[in-house]
């Protein structure tokens, strides 16, 4: 029988590394001149250095030195005295010098970390995540696979190549192996990685969209048995799209190389590629044959000797860090513990801040975005960011203040938006969601209720206040909902004689 | 001794993506032998205090502003291709990875 | 009988262009005929860009007229290494791999050209990727010496050398990695300068061996030489190595023709045993010659010299192997066995076989092995000590001398075909060349007589300290009018007359 996660975590224990390539929000490309701006024609934003044409030399984009050393002062890194680039050579069509320019045994910064807060059994729990290096490179250009049934490149006639994307300065970032997650590794790569993208974004340096690949998780699991000394043989999952699919992606590849321990099989070195449909990885290349990339300096280009007192300044002018100022805004909203923990690791912190910044009250914001919304993003399998606006949710909550809308209606207004009819004012028009105020238009609707439940208006009458219950239901009934509940109890208890 | 087998110029050749015949390989190999026996003199000259150099010129810190230049137009950038559709190079089936 | 126009230096051409008495469409016209006689012999040309080059005459003739101020070299003809890449006009580095292809952009030395006014008549023919010492490895054919048909006008710049000794253009661009300007000026009896390494930009320049290569200039004469260093050298920011500092002046130290109380070091491991004994005896006559003008002459020794051809022997195939990796048939060039059925990864196999000759896939497989893990520290790792050692023994020499002397080549021109089969014999010529290049420092080679006993000529070389261009000019020029004046004329009017066709 397979083995689940929570019996596959019984007898194994994972290990856990992340890889995280981050592509910088410069202007122009890493070695060139030329636009970085996304979704651009195919082959628009190339030059000869970008195309590796014959001849052609790269010259590094300050700016990208610079972002390089800010991610990793955020991270606790050391700035190395003395920097390189190096060739790592191997031929791929989507690579126009068959080397890619990037970091080896000189990277810019090393010996860093970052601590992670995850929900456990026993509490929110802090994982100090070690980073091992940041080091620059370059992105690859963009192959589209032609012919065949799948589009796919297995089965594919030929492949179309675009360049733009070819020389995007990429930041990669790589931890150590993170020791004792035990069963909460998916939790804790999720967590470092949201952290991660919170820390670039809060530094500017990036667009941080894992959709659009400019944030792009690689992930290596190995699981060894509980009483082994020895770590297990790892995999490296690629194409990690979302931080869902960060923790989706370790705790399938946990149980996958589990069942093949159990089945008496071993675990292939290899590049595995994630499924978002499945929430299971696919074999890629086996790198049983270890690549020989045969890095060597890149004469091309020369050292980066970082000026110690530039570094100085550009660690004084760091941001805030996420955490620092999650604690302001616990306080400031006075939110307790679990509730704060709820938001950072539903990923929602940032949204609701922008909610409330719009002119939502905190605590509406937060049970909008961690209930009603959070629960049709489940349903869907999406993230709740790619449903709705914070502006909709912000306006969504000034109308129930102002007593246009009630909670009822209003989460038929986010259903509404969500399936694309419009913004809250357009859904509320469209699907005619008027809150029904009109005291005579209720009376009539509460004399009715009455007229069909005698015996429920009697016990009212006698004081039993909670039966009212039962009349105010129907009236809303009939009102096709669209009633306040609280008006109509009002109502009726004072028609009543208990108002 | 032979410095280099067949075996490991194939493998070179494989790296380098270059094909080769069987009597291309065997040609290659020994002229190897006798290349790698000559230039075998570098090793153990410089002490460990001997600091590599890879650039003769030292310099160091070369960077340019985070400027936009004009590109090629697509036409210039892809003049030179053996093939290509739509303003994208076109080029054999890729095996490998996605 | 007058000298015909192009057996003059280009600053005569130059003056007489100055004057009036010809103009820059007959200068151009006069070459492109002497070359549609005598190349089909010679073989120094892959590409003739007529019309382009009657273009550029014609519009320096029309400023010229419109009375604009113009550089001394504009509408002077020059053959152009085919390893620059020149936009819209074919360039092939002597490659069936880039046959017919045409960069989109100019390099940044053609540029500089291009804004001298100097006419660019074509490409000249080369030793694939600048892979060799005498043109045969060109996937077009070999250039042939003009001095003897039958011999190799040295490489990888055969074509450029040959171009200027066959009086088929008074200037060339050649490029130099381990000694391709210097050894194929050396046999065919012109002058050709390797620039320090930074000094001319390597923008469009097609890598053999980046930290190695550099462009440089090519002519009959020391001064013609100097003229065109000063047009193609100077900081360019698209090449990250390039020196971010004024250019020295050249022309007024290759007219200086002074060199009183400068030490002049010859490097003891450079010659002797294993020299040609005409190559020696002209060598010596022109450190005399130096003497006689003033200098001192001093023995230095080089000792880390000795291993400065097998450091090379690995770095500059390390690089290549990384460098040529980027002719894969995706982007440009040749495509071979694209049938539909076959991946991209067996068509890059298939064209890589057929697209590069014999001599460049022996050095990717070399260089592929220096790399590979598990070698690195042994071969490429200690090819890179070898460069500290070297650069090392030519700081301890310059603090001593002003500049360092010793023949260019062991030999003179030897046969074509001679060593074509033996690749560690043909890698021997660059012994006297290769170290200048490890070390990036500046160096020239001169015409110093012809060997008594094969009358061809032999190529003296002048190396001077990093960023003091200007010393091998000053010598240079200094030699060279010495030598002239006891020859009673240069010795490139000595070449014997080609059959015109």
């Amino acid at each position: 029988m397979a083995l689940n996660y929570d019996r596959a975590l019984e007898k194994y224990e994972p290990t856990l590394g992340l890889e995280v390539h981050v592509e910088l929000n410069t202007l122009s490309k890493m070695f060139c001149g030329c636009s970085t701006d996304f979704g651009a024609e195919p082959n628009t934003q190339t030059c000869p250095v970008c195309l590796g044409l014959p001849g052609s030399l790269p010259v590094v984009n300050a700016k990208a030195i610079e972002s390089s050393i800010r991610i990793g002062l955020a991270l606790n890194c050391s700035i190395a005295p003395f920097s390189r680039f190096a060739r790592k050579n191997y031929f791929y069509p989507d690579m126009p010098k068959n080397f890619q320019t990037s970091q080896y045994d000189e990277p810019i910064c090393i010996n860093g970390y970052l601590d992670v807060t995850i929900d456990t059994d026993e509490g929110p729990k802090v994982y100090r995540v070690d980073i091992e290096r940041v080091h620059m490179e370059e992105d690859t250009g963009k192959s589209l696979h032609v012919g065949g049934a799948t589009g796919r490149i297995h089965g594919a006639e030929h492949s179309l190549l675009d360049y733009n994307r070819a020389g995007i300065p990429l930041v990669e970032i790589v931890t150590r192996i993170i020791p004792g997650t035990d069963k909460y590794a998916p939790e804790v790569a999720r967590a470092y990685v949201a952290e991660l993208r919170d820390i670039l974004r809060s530094l500017g340096v990036s667009d941080v969209k894992m959709e659009q690949g400019s944030l792009r998780c690689d992930a290596n699991v190995s699981i060894a048995p509980r009483d082994s000394q020895t770590l297990g043989t790892r995999s490296e999952t690629k194409n990690v799209n979302s931080l869902r699919s960060v923790e989706r992606a370790v705790r399938g590849e946990i149980i996958r190389q589990a069942n093949r321990l159990e089945a008496g099989e071993r675990i292939i070195q290899e590049t595995r590629h994630f499924q978002e449909e499945s929430g299971e990885t696919r074999s890629g290349r086996s790198k049983e044959q270890a690549e020989d990339y045969r890095y060597f300096p890149e004469p091309d280009l020369l050292p980066i000797v970082a000026d110690p007192a530039w570094v100085e300044e550009l660690r004084l002018a760091l941001p805030e860090k996420p955490s620092v100022h999650r604690k302001k805004i616990q306080e400031a909203w006075g939110v307790p513990d679990k509730e704060m923990a709820a938001m950072v690791n539903a990923e929602l912190l940032t949204t609701i801040e922008e909610t409330v910044a719009l002119g939502a009250e905190p605590t509406k914001a937060r049970s909008w975005w961690l209930g009603e919304i959070s629960r049709l993003a489940n349903e869907k399998s999406v993230e709740p960011t790619s449903l709705i606006q914070p502006s909709e949710v912000a306006q969504i909550i000034a109308l129930i203040a102002s007593g246009e809308l009630t909670d009822k209606l209003a989460r038929q207004v986010v259903e509404g938006v969500i399936n694309g009819e419009g913004d809250p004012r357009m859904v509320i028009q469209k699907r005619g969601l008027k809150v029904v105020s009109d005291d005579s238009a209720l009376m009539v609707a509460i004399e009715a209720a009455i007229a069909s439940q005698p015996e429920t208006a009697e016990r009212i009458r006698g004081g039993n206040i909670p039966a009212a219950g039962a009349l105010i239901g129907a009236v809303m009934k009939a009102t096709g909902g669209q009633a306040d509940a609280a008006k109509v109890r009002e109502l009726l208890l004072k028609h009543l004689g208990q108002g | 001794m032979a410095a280099i087998s067949r075996e490991e110029v194939a493998h070179l050749a494989r790296l380098s993506r270059i094909e080769m015949t069987d009597a291309e390989l065997d040609h290659l190999a020994s002229e190897m032998d006798l290349i790698l026996e000559s230039v075998s003199r570098v090793q153990g000259v410089a002490g460990e205090d001997i600091p590599p150099t890879s650039h003769a010129i030292a310099m160091q810190n070369v960077m340019r502003p985070d400027v936009v230049v004009p590109s090629l137009t697509p036409e210039e950038s892809l003049s030179g291709a053996p093939a290509r559709e739509d303003n994208r190079f076109k080029v054999p089936q890729i095996l490998g990875e996605e | 009988m007058s000298t015909p126009i192009i057996s003059q230096t280009a600053a005569q051409m130059s003056a007489e262009l100055a004057a009036g008495s010809v103009t820059a469409v007959e200068l151009t016209n006069a070459h492109l005929d002497r070359i549609a006689a005598v190349d089909g012999d010679v073989h120094a040309f892959l590409h003739i860009d007529r019309e382009g080059a009657l273009a550029q005459a014609s519009a320096v003739d029309a400023s010229r007229k419109a009375g604009e101020k113009l550089h001394p070299l504009a509408g002077i003809p020059l053959a152009l290494k085919d390893v620059l890449a020149q936009k819209g006009v074919p360039t092939t580095c002597g490659s069936k791999m880039l046959e017919g292809w045409r960069p989109p952009y100019d390099a940044t030395v053609v540029t500089n050209l291009k804004k001298a006014g100097v006419v660019i008549l074509g490409k000249t023919n080369m030793d694939e990727f600048a892979m060799g010492s005498s043109t045969e490895n060109s996937a077009y054919g070999p250039t042939r010496n003009p001095w003897d048909l039958s011999r190799i006008p040295g490489g990888s710049g055969g074509g450029s050398s040959a171009a200027l000794a066959a009086f088929e253009a008074p200037l060339a661009i050649g490029t130099d990695t381990g000694g391709s300007i210097r050894q194929p000026a050396a046999v065919t009896g012109t002058v050709g300068v390797k620039p320090t390494y930074g000094a001319v930009s390597r923008y469009g320049l097609v890598a053999f061996s980046s930290s190695l290569d550099q462009a440089g200039p090519c002519a009959r004469t020391v001064l013609d030489t100097a003229m065109l260093h000063e047009v193609i050298a100077g900081y360019d920011p698209k090449d990250s190595t390039s020196i971010n500092a004024p250019v020295g002046k050249m022309v007024e130290a290759a007219k200086k023709l002074d060199i009183k109380g400068m030490k002049i070091g010859v490097v003891k491991e450079l010659g002797g045993e294993g020299y040609q004994s005409g190559v020696t005896t002209r060598f010596n006559e022109a450190l005399e010659a130096l003497v006689s003008a003033g200098a001192e002459i001093v023995e230095v020794s080089a000792p880390s010299f000795e291993y400065a051809l097998a450091a090379y022997y690995l770095i500059a195939p390390s690089e290549a192997s990384s460098n040529l990796a980027r002719f894969d048939s995706m982007r440009y060039g040749i495509r071979v066995g694209d049938d539909g059925s076959r991946s991209a990864e067996a068509v890059m196999n298939m064209t890589r076989e057929v697209g590069f000759g014999k001599e460049v896939k022996r050095r990717i497989i070399l260089g592929t092995y220096a790399l590979s893990s598990g070698y690195y520290d042994a071969y490429y790792g200690s090819a890179q000590k070898i460069r500290t050692l070297i650069k090392r023994d030519y700081d301890a020499a310059f603090a001593k001398v002003d500049v360092l002397v010793s023949p260019t080549c062991p030999t003179t021109a030897f046969k074509i075909g001679e060593k074509s089969n033996d690749p560690v014999a043909m890698y021997l010529n660059d012994v006297c060349t290769i170290p200048v290049n490890l070390a990036g420092i500046g160096s020239m080679s001169l015409p110093c007589g012809l060997a008594p006993e094969d009358g061809l000529p032999v190529g003296f070389q002048i190396m001077s300290p990093a960023m003091k261009d200007e010393l091998m000019y000053q010598v240079g020029g200094t030699l060279e009018a010495a030598l002239q004046s006891s020859w009673g004329k240069p010795l490139y009017a000595s070449a014997p007359e080609l059959a015109v066709r």
